[in-house]
């Protein structure tokens, strides 16, 4: 394949914030990836749900609080998110719990629009099948 | 091409094994390495979601993780034993690599 | 066929670092192209000269630098993840001050940019953590 290729990116985040470096060093990535216009999409599953909460204040950790980061995902053109139904499920959450993620969408007039979807457990299996490189930290 | 799902972890400890096999979709296949051989084991509580599983999806084992952890006699009918360069030829043959780390 | 590799943990503590070299001898030995090995996360610490494992036990750091020097691998320590864990070649110490540097010879550091491009190139890519 060229360079010149676009290729569909997925990275699978399953892991917690905080208690591992996983979830931080995973966004760094799609912080820097965001430069190489790609297709990029972000899937949130099992633990990695987590890593969407409102409301994380590490101040008492002591460790940085890269939450908001997260918020500014939309401004990199990073505003497909995929959030697994089945984990929120599991973990008593739903997607009110999560923090708002929003995109100005381009081509309506820059109106706000959420970047999280929410999909099922099967549908998960199909973002995974139709990617090209998935990215797992 | 399906996709190649390998998986790491033993499923006594871990979700991996069984979000893996949600995850592939017929004609792919699952790849235990590591302490994920020990998803393999016959007569163990994980072993019917593995037989389930091989109704739909080929299901391999690394020979190499599988003999260092002393459980070749263990492994489950059905399970193919492969060592590294099977494990190359089943990522070249499937269409992508997903690793549930 | 190319294949890229990543790595996301340090050696000795998990298999991981294991598995990708058995992996990728078997890709070389396999007739295909090793486009790049991106080392992350702990993995950085695979690229550290000052490893010294007991003399009965595996060199996992030599046994990388070594293949990389038979078939002109790309071994890559990513530089964000290197500095925070203390890995740095001679201009990393120089511009953050350091007194040595200790990345073993064979290993270069360079940004993240290094594991994107290596997802474009590669026909896959496999990744090997925890």
């Amino acid at each position: 394949m060229s360079e010149g290729t676009t290729k569909q990116f997925l990275y699978v985040n399953r892991k917690a914030p905080h208690g591992t470096v996983y979830a931080l060093e995973s966004l760094e990535v799609v912080l820097i990836g965001a430069a190489f216009e790609q297709d990029v999409r972000l899937a949130f599953l099992d633990d990695g749900v987590f890593q969407l909460m409102k409301g994380q204040d590490t101040t008492g950790i002591g460790t940085k609080n890269f939450a908001p980061t997260y918020k500014a995902l939309g401004d990199y053109d990073v505003n497909k998110i995929y959030v697994e139904k089945e984990s929120l499920d599991e973990r008593g959450l739903t997607e009110d719990d999560l923090m708002p993620l929003t995109y100005e969408d381009e081509d309506d007039d820059w109106a706000e629009k959420s970047s999280i979807k929410i999909v099922s457990r099967a549908e998960m299996a199909d973002l995974i099948d139709s990617s090209d490189v998935m990215f797992n930290f | 091409m399906a996709i190649l799902h390998t998986v790491n972890k033993s499923p006594f400890d871990k979700n991996s094994l069984e979000r893996a096999i949600g995850c592939a979709k017929d004609g792919s296949a699952v790849l235990l390495i590591e302490d994920g051989v020990y998803g393999a084991l016959k007569g163990a509580s994980s072993s019917s979601m593995v037989e389930d599983a091989m109704k739909t999806v080929k299901v391999y084992a690394l020979s190499e993780d599988v003999s260092a952890r002393g459980v070749n006699e263990r492994v489950m009918d059905g399970i193919e034993l492969v060592d590294y360069a099977g494990f190359v030829k089943l990522a070249a043959d499937h269409s992508q690599v997903q690793s549930w780390l | 066929m190319k294949f890229a590799i990543q790595i996301n943990e340090g050696p000795y503590t998990h298999e991981a670092s294991d598995s990708a070299y058995m992996f990728t001898k078997a890709v070389i030995e396999g007739g295909h192209e090793v486009t790049r090995v991106f080392f992350y996360h702990d993995g950085v610490n695979n690229g550290t000269r000052l490893t010294t494992p007991p003399q009965d036990d595996r060199h996992v750091v030599n046994r990388w630098a070594e293949l990389a020097k038979e078939n002109d691998l790309d071994l890559v320590l990513c530089v964000a993840a290197a500095q925070r864990r203390g890995i740095a070649d001679a201009d990393e110490s120089k511009r953050n001050g350091k007194d040595a540097d200790n990345i073993q010879e064979g290993f270069r550091i360079s940004g993240l940019g290094q594991l994107i491009e290596a997802g474009i190139q590669a026909d896959r890519l496999v990744v090997f953590g925890d």
